[in-house]
C-alpha cells in the first residue's frame, strides 16, 4: 500500500470521486491550475478539465452560495475555503441556506456539498491562519462536521463526505498535512511515511461519518480528542505513563456517543482535548454529554485541555498551543482526584 | 494651512413622508417605444445607455409600440392577464385569512404581478427561478395548485412543507420554483451557481434570480454579479425595484446615486431598465435576456421599475413612513389595468369579459380556500404534526435527533 501525506490522501479522495461521479466538481481560491495553496487539488484540473476543477473569485460567500445553487441543479460540489479563518463571509450561505435547504423544502432541494478547509495552528500562521472554528458548525442544525487525524481516515472520510447527501464541513488540521505532529515543535519533523496510518489505498474506500476510532485502548482514563490533538495526546500518554484510552472522534456531528459512553463507563475518568478556544467550545458539549450518560460512573471531574480564550497569537504560538505538557498535567489532576 | 470645513454626513430622505404630496419625479421615465433594441449578441459596452433609459412597450392608450413590442398572441396575453388577476384575488383572500387568525403572516405582491407572471410564462419548463417572497405570481401563472399554496400558508396537515417553513415561503421544484429563503439576497448567487452547473453539464436550460432593490446592498448581489460575469453564466439577474424595502426608500440602498441597472456596467453585464408594470415589456425584456443566455452570450441584469402598493407584509403599516395614497401617484400605473386596456385596444377583450373573468376567478379562489381550510388553519389548531419537527434535518435521522424526538413524545 502506498504511503501518502494527508494532503495527498485528500487529493486522492477527490481524484477517486471526480472519476466515479460526473456530478462531482471541485473549486475554490487557487484550486484550479495551481492546485491549492496546500496542494490538495494539484493535477486535478489537468486530469478532469477546467469545467470540473476551477479557480474562483476571492469570495467565500460567493463560493458557497454558488455551490448551493449547483446542488439545486444536481451537482455534488467539493469546495475549498483556503483557510478555515476565511469561512466567515460564507456563514450565511452555510447556516441559513446549505444547512436548511432540505428542511425548509421538505427535501425538494438538498445540499450534498462538502466544504473543505484547513484549520488549526502550529504553522506560525497567527490569528488569521490558525483557528479551529468547529464548534460554530456543530451548533448548526443540518451540518455534519468532520476532522480527520491521519491520511487513511482523511481519504476515507472525504469520500464518505462527498457521497453524503447533506452538507459536510470537512476540517483539515493543516499542521498534520505532512506528518503526525505531537506538539514537540522543537524536535525534527516526522513524516507520514513512518506512521501506519500514512498507508493509504489508491482506490475507493470509505470511513463512515459518525464513527469514532479507539486509537489506544486503556484502563485509567478516557481522552476524547480529534485532529492534531490525537497525536499530542499520544505523546502525553507516552510521557506520563498513564494508561489512557484515546478516542479519536473523527466526526463531531453526528457524534459517536456509543463509543464515548462505553469507554468512560469503563475508565470512570475523562479528559477532553482540543485546540480550539475553551468557552462554548466543542469540549463543553462533550463534557455535558459525558456527564448525562456517565455521571454515576465518574470518579473525577471531567477536565478540558484547550486553546486559551484569546485570539491565536503569532510569536507566542507555543504558549498558546495545548502541547503534551498541558495534556499530561490534566492526566495527573484527573488521576489524583 | 487653511481651516478645514466640518464634514457633512448625508442620510438620504425620500421625497415624501406621511402627509406630504407624493412625488415620483425622481423616477426617470422614457416614452413608450423610444428605447432601441440591440441584437442579443451585442457588445455590452455598446448598450450602456439602456441602463439609464426605461424600456416601455405600452403607450398611454394601451397600444404596443417600438422595437421592444413582442410578438405575442392574444391567447398568451389573456393567460398572463388571468394569472395576474388570480394572483391579486389570491393575495386579497389570504390577507383576509391572516386578519382572521388563520395564518400568522402574509405577503402580498399587489401592483407587482407583471414581473413574476410574465417570467413564468416566458421562460421554459426546465428553467429554474430563484424567487424572493413576492413572486407568488409565478406559481399561479404555472397553475401550481392554489389549494397547495393555501395549505402552506395555513401550515396545516396538507402543507407539503409540513408546517416547518414560514407562510408564503413556498417550494415548488416541479414548476421550476426554488425554495424561498427569508434571508434576503441569498438566492441571487445560488441562481448563478445553478446556471454555472447547467453550463458545466452542457445543458440547454437557464436560471433566473430575483432580488429586491433593497437587498442589492447584500454581499450576495455583488457575489452574483462577480461570478456571473467571470463565468459568463446563463442567468437572468432581476432587480425588482418596488421603491420600498419595508420602511426604507430605494435611496437607502444607494438608488439616489444611479439606477440599479447601472450596477451591472462595471461587470460588463448588459443592463436593461424596464417598466415593470408593462406586461409586454416584461415578456420582451425577459425574452431578450433568455435568448442571450441560451446563445452563450452570458448574463443580463434587468431592473424592473415597479411600486410596492401593498405593505411589506401583514406585520407592516406603511402609512407610518410614506404617504398613504402614494400609490395613486405612481407614474407607471397598474399592470392589470394596462394589459386589460391593451387587449381591449387590440379587439381581444372587453369590460364585460373582464368582469366575468373576475367573478369566475373569485369563485375559483373561494372554492380552493374552502377546501384548504377544511384541512386546518392556525385558528382551529389543525397544524402539521409535531413529529415532523425532526424530519428532513438530515437525510437519515441521527441518534441525537431520535433521542430528542422520543423526549418530545414523552
Amino acid at each position: 500500500m502506498p504511503s501518502m501525506p494527508m494532503n495527498v490522501a485528500l487529493r486522492s479522495a477527490m481524484d477517486v470521486m471526480l472519476g466515479r461521479d460526473e456530478n462531482v466538481v471541485a473549486f475554490g481560491e487557487d484550486v484550479g491550475y495551481f492546485g491549492g495553496v496546500f496542494r490538495a487539488t494539484e493535477g486535478l484540473q489537468a486530469k478532469y478539465g477546467s469545467h470540473r476543477v476551477f479557480d474562483t473569485p476571492i469570495a467565500e460567500g460567493g463560493i458557497i452560495g454558488a455551490a448551493v445553487g449547483m446542488c439545486a441543479y444536481g451537482l455534488r460540489p467539493v469546495v475549498e475555503i483556503q483557510f478555515a479563518d476565511y469561512v466567515y463571509p460564507g456563514l450565511d450561505q452555510l447556516i441559513s441556506e446549505a444547512a436548511r435547504l432540505r428542511y425548509r423544502s421538505s427535501a425538494e432541494f438538498t445540499a450534498p456539498l462538502t466544504v473543505r478547509m484547513p484549520c488549526g495552528g502550529g504553522i506560525h500562521g497567527g490569528q488569521t491562519h490558525s483557528q479551529s472554528p468547529e464548534s460554530l458548525f456543530t451548533h448548526v442544525c443540518g451540518l455534519k462536521t468532520v476532522m480527520p487525524s491521519n491520511p487513511y481516515d482523511a481519504k476515507g472520510l472525504l469520500i464518505a463526505a462527498i457521497e453524503d447527501n447533506d452538507p459536510v464541513i470537512f476540517l483539515e488540521p493543516k499542521r498534520i498535512y505532512n506528518g503526525p505532529f505531537d506538539g514537540h515543535y522543537d524536535r525534527p519533523i516526522v513524516p507520514w511515511s513512518s506512521h501506519p496510518l500514512g498507508e493509504v489505498p489508491d482506490g475507493y474506500y470509505r470511513v463512515p461519518l459518525g464513527s469514532a476510532a479507539v486509537r489506544r485502548a486503556g484502563e485509567d482514563l478516557t481522552v476524547l480528542t480529534y485532529g492534531t490533538m490525537v497525536h499530542v495526546t499520544e505523546a502525553a500518554v507516552a510521557e506520563t505513563g498513564v494508561d489512557a484510552e484515546i478516542i479519536d472522534l473523527r466526526t463531531l456531528l453526528p457524534l459517536d456517543t456509543d463509543t464515548i459512553e462505553a469507554s468512560v463507563k469503563k475508565t470512570g475518568r475523562c479528559v477532553i482535548v482540543h485546540e480550539a478556544t475553551r468557552t462554548s467550545g466543542f469540549g463543553a458539549e462533550l463534557a455535558a454529554s459525558v456527564q448525562e450518560s456517565c455521571f454515576y460512573q465518574l470518579e473525577a471531574p471531567i477536565e478540558r485541555v484547550t486553546g486559551w480564550d484569546t485570539p491565536y497569537p503569532h510569536a507566542q504560538e507555543w504558549d498558546y498551543f495545548p502541547g503534551p505538557a498541558r495534556v499530561g498535567a490534566a492526566f495527573t489532576r484527573v488521576m489524583e482526584a | 494651512m487653511t481651516e478645514a470645513a466640518p464634514l457633512r454626513f448625508k442620510v438620504p430622505e425620500p421625497p415624501a413622508r406621511p402627509g406630504d404630496q407624493p412625488d415620483f419625479s425622481y423616477v426617470g421615465l422614457s416614452e413608450a417605444g423610444s428605447v432601441r433594441r440591440p441584437a442579443v449578441d451585442v457588445d455590452p459596452a455598446a448598450m450602456r445607455d439602456l441602463a439609464y433609459a426605461m424600456i416601455r412597450v405600452l403607450d398611454d392608450n394601451g397600444v404596443a409600440i417600438g422595437p421592444w413590442s413582442p410578438d405575442v398572441t392574444a391567447d398568451d396575453l389573456r393567460r398572463g392577464l388571468r394569472a395576474m388577476i388570480k394572483t391579486r384575488v389570491y393575495d386579497d383572500r389570504m390577507q383576509n385569512a391572516q386578519r382572521q387568525g388563520k395564518t400568522s403572516f402574509y405577503i402580498r405582491c399587489t401592483g407587482e404581478e407583471a414581473f413574476a407572471v410574465g417570467q413564468a410564462l416566458e421562460l421554459g419548463p426546465r428553467d429554474m427561478f430563484f424567487p424572493t417572497y413576492r413572486q407568488q405570481g409565478w406559481l399561479i401563472a404555472r397553475d401550481w395548485p392554489l389549494v397547495d399554496m393555501m395549505c402552506q400558508v395555513f401550515s396545516n396537515e396538507n402543507d407539503r412543507l409540513h408546517g416547518r417553513q414560514l407562510p408564503v415561503m413556498y417550494s415548488a421544484r416541479d414548476v421550476g420554483f426554488f425554495t424561498i429563503s427569508g434571508n434576503l439576497g441569498t438566492q441571487y448567487i445560488q441562481a448563478v451557481g445553478w446556471a454555472m452547473a447547467a453550463a458545466i453539464k452542457g445543458d440547454t436550460c437557464i436560471s433566473s434570480g430575483v432580488v429586491g432593490e433593497g437587498a442589492t446592498a447584500e454581499a450576495d448581489f455583488h457575489h452574483a454579479l462577480t461570478f456571473a460575469s467571470t463565468y459568463q453564466a446563463p442567468v437572468i439577474l432581476n432587480v425588482v425595484n418596488n421603491q420600498w424595502a419595508i420602511s426604507s426608500f430605494q435611496g437607502i440602498a444607494g438608488g439616489g446615486s444611479s439606477t440599479f441597472a447601472a450596477r451591472a456596467l462595471g461587470f460588463a453585464i448588459p443592463a436593461l431598465r424596464v417598466d415593470g408594470n408593462d406586461y409586454l415589456a416584461v415578456i420582451s425584456a425577459t425574452r431578450w435576456a433568455a435568448e442571450r443566455a441560451r446563445a452563450n452570450c452570458g448574463p443580463t441584469l434587468i431592473e424592473w421599475v415597479t411600486y410596492r402598493v401593498a405593505p411589506h407584509s401583514s406585520s407592516d403599516d406603511p402609512s407610518r413612513y410614506r404617504p398613504a395614497d402614494e400609490w395613486k401617484a405612481w407614474p407607471l400605473g397598474d399592470p392589470i389595468d394596462r394589459l386589460k386596456a391593451h387587449l381591449i385596444v387590440r379587439g381581444e377583450w372587453s369590460d364585460d369579459r373582464h368582469a366575468e373573468q373576475q367573478v369566475e376567478i373569485r369563485d375559483e379562489v373561494q372554492s380552493a380556500l374552502k377546501q384548504a381550510e377544511s384541512y386546518g388553519t392556525l385558528l382551529d389548531g389543525r397544524v402539521a404534526s409535531a413529529k415532523s419537527i425532526f424530519e428532513d434535518v438530515f437525510e437519515v435521522m441521527p441518534q441525537h435527533l431520535q433521542r430528542q424526538r422520543r423526549q418530545l413524545e414523552g
